[in-house]
């Protein structure tokens, strides 16, 4: 016999459990996922059927009790820790069939590319393997194939695996990463989102698949300012495309613009919204930019989509530190290194040295269960960024401390080094012209 | 007994997959070298490349957690009209790429056919990003695909048109972790009620010390109940925030009366004219009334009624309450200020008014 038919070679007939709350979820516009269980629960002669209609009753049975019915546990595949979350039912009496309703996180390639023939095979080896069920994606990035028992685990995982595709993060590792859709088809990319992802994540699988770090720990990339893939809320590093020179001003769309728009909502919905005053509309009609002012916020740009855009001398920004609620109250990522440029073979290899540098300091450096967000407000930034190999920068803060309460015996060394740093930079500035 | 071991395959530690194998060939002629965009109409996006190349992005909403049924029927589209490429949006939207304007409108029409609603774009209102719930959550307070599906299908028009102040971003957690993050509008389960605690089941279930340590306002401890030892919470001290459940699940944080609902709203990712910013309370205590939530969607709609007639242009939801004060937010919502509203949590002082400005 072979692993995963029925032993009599049937499917066991079933009786079909009601589910009146959730068919109430049927009507409506918007697509129904209890639409999509039904197809699997009633898909004849599919092994999967047996699973979902448990699945369904189980569901069904949490809407009447308001009540979450899954436990936790242990389930992980060959060689590796991590990238299972496993799932048995608190009331597998009533609904057998789905006791073990696993989920494997999956990795995403960057951007969330797909061709229908790699679906195809995803469903193909889900139905097989699992429950039929996948969810295009989590919050986490991943692709979840939802719906497993333990015997089969191993199975879809290799045939995921087969087809080119590993494991996700779970637990206290490395996670699955985000990147927005970025350079393949967005002109506001200022940086190459999914070379980036790739680099930095593949350099530390490891970390991903056996984990051993003191808590989560990850990374998302969005290639501008409007961080579609909510990198600074989200991830304990957040990889944000920017710019160093003037943004780009094609003024005759500008003007184009103007009359199109007029010259009122034109000041309403740019000039005054710019959030410091870097923008003026000239007497005719074309735009001024105090570039030295602008912040990168790509307000205009989002409006006059084809009058401006990022400047040419382009990289990103790494803002560290942000999570989620647990336990001390959310946080944003704090700005690390306002400006790294990112073209060169070598600009990569650098960002994803500095990568491993801040996951070998959080692993080094955190307490369990703690984010690298909640060590650097244990430690200060300052020995944060000691440790991480990084000056001092204006751009980290909103305005310089307002407390007195620091010792500063060695600020005159301290002050050296920043008029050092300058003068090196300025220095490096004139070699480069 | 048999000898023979079955040696379970070495993986392939492949990591994260090469997207360019997937992609459609116009995207990845112009990898890095497009020029400008516009939406022709909502749920389509145009690119022009430096190439000359155009291409147009249709997108469709979608529930998320789909049957192999859905996603063969969404590579049946793909195939028929996008050249057998799609991708996904963050927030599982899904998109198809064609290179031929003269497709967009039968691939629309053909979406339509099957009950995708084409959207998203622009001034929209976009899919729910949502977490798992009672689907499949070990530590869920409602459930989330079921919920958000009744909030989309109140907001269905609000997602095929383009007609908001700027995007609105609506996310829902099943539990206080917020796993569905910030948003313009957040639905997010709140706890009014200490855990129930099984004292026979602790010391068995849960690794004490790690859990002791878990609380962020140190309301656990250590004790002995009926001779077993286990924990205890200082009820008077405790904020119900269920940070203890997820490492001990005896002490249960969820009741199908004290689970109850909260709103908030202005929370932005975007660093567009301001800073990122966090979603702040709105409304407290409202029931947990799966699958349909009719009175939480009462007052989603009334908040995104408020913003949508009174906010302009560009104004995402917590720059339009910059503008219009907090004062007038809670009276064009018919909601009440409370004393819960003044957060008391580490740096809560830097949320309160200190200056002489005020809004009538």
């Amino acid at each position: 016999m072979k692993d995963g038919e029925p032993h009599d070679g049937k499917v066991e007939e079933v009786e079909i459990h009601p589910t009146p709350m959730l068919d109430q979820l049927e009507d409506g516009p918007w697509p129904s996922f209890v639409t999509g269980l039904k197809r699997l629960r009633d898909s004849k002669g599919e092994k999967y059927a047996p699973m979902m209609n448990d699945l369904m009753g189980q569901l069904n049975h949490s809407y009447e009790n308001r009540k979450g019915y899954w436990k936790g546990g242990v389930v992980s595949v060959y060689g590796y820790g991590g990238g299972i979350i496993p799932r048995y039912s608190e009331v597998a009496d009533k609904f057998p069939a789905s006791k073990e309703f696993h989920t494997l996180r999956v990795m995403p390639p960057p951007g969330f590319h797909y061709t229908t023939t790699i679906l195809r095979k995803m469903c193909d080896l889900w139905e097989e393997h699992g429950s039929g069920l996948i969810a295009f994606h989590g919050q986490s990035g991943d692709i979840m194939f939802q719906g497993v028992s333990t015997e089969k685990t191993q199975g879809a995982f290799d045939a995921l695996n087969k087809i080119g595709f590993d494991l996700g993060g779970a637990g206290p590792a490395l996670r699955t990463a985000m990147s927005c859709v970025g350079a393949a088809r967005c002109e506001q990319s200022c940086f190459d989102e999914a070379r980036a992802h790739r680099g930095i994540i593949n350099n530390l699988l490891d970390e991903m698949h056996r984990p051993s770090l003191p808590y989560k720990f990850k990374f998302k990339f969005s290639g501008c300012g409007n961080d579609c893939v909510n990198a600074i809320h989200r991830a304990d590093f957040a990889v944000i495309g920017t710019w160093r020179d003037d943004m780009k001003v094609n003024q005759e769309e500008v003007k184009k613009h103007v009359a199109k728009v007029g010259r009122k909502y034109m000041i309403d919905t740019v000039i005054s919204m710019c959030p410091t005053r870097a923008l003026s509309l000239n007497d005719d009609d074309t735009l001024d930019v105090d570039n030295k002012s602008c912040v990168r916020c790509m307000h205009c740009i989002n409006v006059m989509t084809k009058a401006l855009s990022p400047g040419d001398d382009r990289g990103a920004s790494i803002l560290i530190g942000g999570k989620r609620s647990l336990k001390v109250g959310d946080m944003m990522g704090i700005m690390i290194k306002p400006f790294i440029k990112l073209d060169t073979d070598e600009d990569y290899e650098a960002l994803e040295e500095f990568a491993e540098e801040c996951v070998e300091f959080f692993a080094d450096n955190a307490l369990e269960h703690e984010r690298v967000g909640e060590t650097i407000d244990r430690i200060g930034l300052p020995s944060f960024l000691e440790a991480v190999g990084v000056e001092a920068d204006p751009n980290m803060v909103n305005h310089p401390r307002t407390s007195s309460y620091v010792r500063t015996d060695d600020f005159d060394e301290e002050a050296a080094k920043w008029f050092e740093r300058k003068a090196t930079e300025a220095g490096m500035t004139v070699a480069g012209e | 007994m048999s000898t023979e071991r079955v040696v379970p395959r070495t993986a392939d530690e492949v990591g994260v997959p090469d997207h360019i194998q997937y992609m459609h060939p116009t995207l990845v002629k112009n990898h890095g070298a497009w020029d400008w965009h516009d939406r022709p109409r909502p749920g389509v996006l145009h690119h022009v490349a430096k190439s000359g190349d155009e291409v147009w992005t249709v997108r469709a909403g979608t529930q998320r957690q789909m049957d192999v049924y859905t996603i063969r029927t969404l590579c049946d589209i793909g195939d028929d009209y996008a050249d057998g490429h799609i991708r996904f949006t963050t927030r599982s939207n899904i998109e198809f790429m064609v290179s031929d304007e003269a497709k967009v409108e039968p691939l629309i029409a053909e979406l339509g056919e099957h009950g995708f609603p084409v959207g998203g774009t622009g001034a929209s209102v976009s899919m729910i990003s949502h977490t798992q719930g009672w689907l499949h959550c070990d530590i869920p307070g409602t459930d989330a695909s079921g919920v958000v599906k009744g909030l989309m299908d109140m907001l269905h028009h609000e997602f095929v048109d383009e007609q908001m102040p700027n995007r609105l971003r609506i996310t829902t957690s099943c539990c206080q972790i917020n796993c569905g993050g910030q948003g313009d509008i957040a639905i997010n389960v709140q706890y009014t009620k200490p855990p129930k605690i099984n004292h026979d089941l602790v010391a068995n279930v849960c690794e004490r010390p790690a859990v002791v340590a878990r609380c962020p306002v140190a309301a656990i401890r250590p004790a002995m109940v009926n001779g077993k030892p286990t924990l205890e919470v200082d009820e008077k001290k405790c904020i119900c925030c269920g940070a203890c459940y997820p490492p001990c699940p005896p002490m249960q944080i969820n009741g199908d009366d004290s689970t109850k609902i909260a709103i908030w709203v202005g929370g932005k990712h975007s660093n567009a004219r301001t800073k990122p910013t966090f979603h702040k309370l709105a409304v407290a205590n409202l029931p947990n009334n799966a699958p349909h939530w009719p009175e939480v969607n009462a007052v989603v709609k009334r908040i995104v009624d408020a913003y949508k007639a009174d906010a302009k242009h560009w104004e995402r939801m917590g720059e339009w309450i910059d503008r219009i004060g907090w004062n007038r937010f809670f009276d064009m919502t018919e909601l009440a200020f409370t004393k819960h509203h003044l957060d008391t949590w580490t740096g809560a002082r830097k949320s309160m008014n200190m200056s002489a400005h005020i809004h009538f």
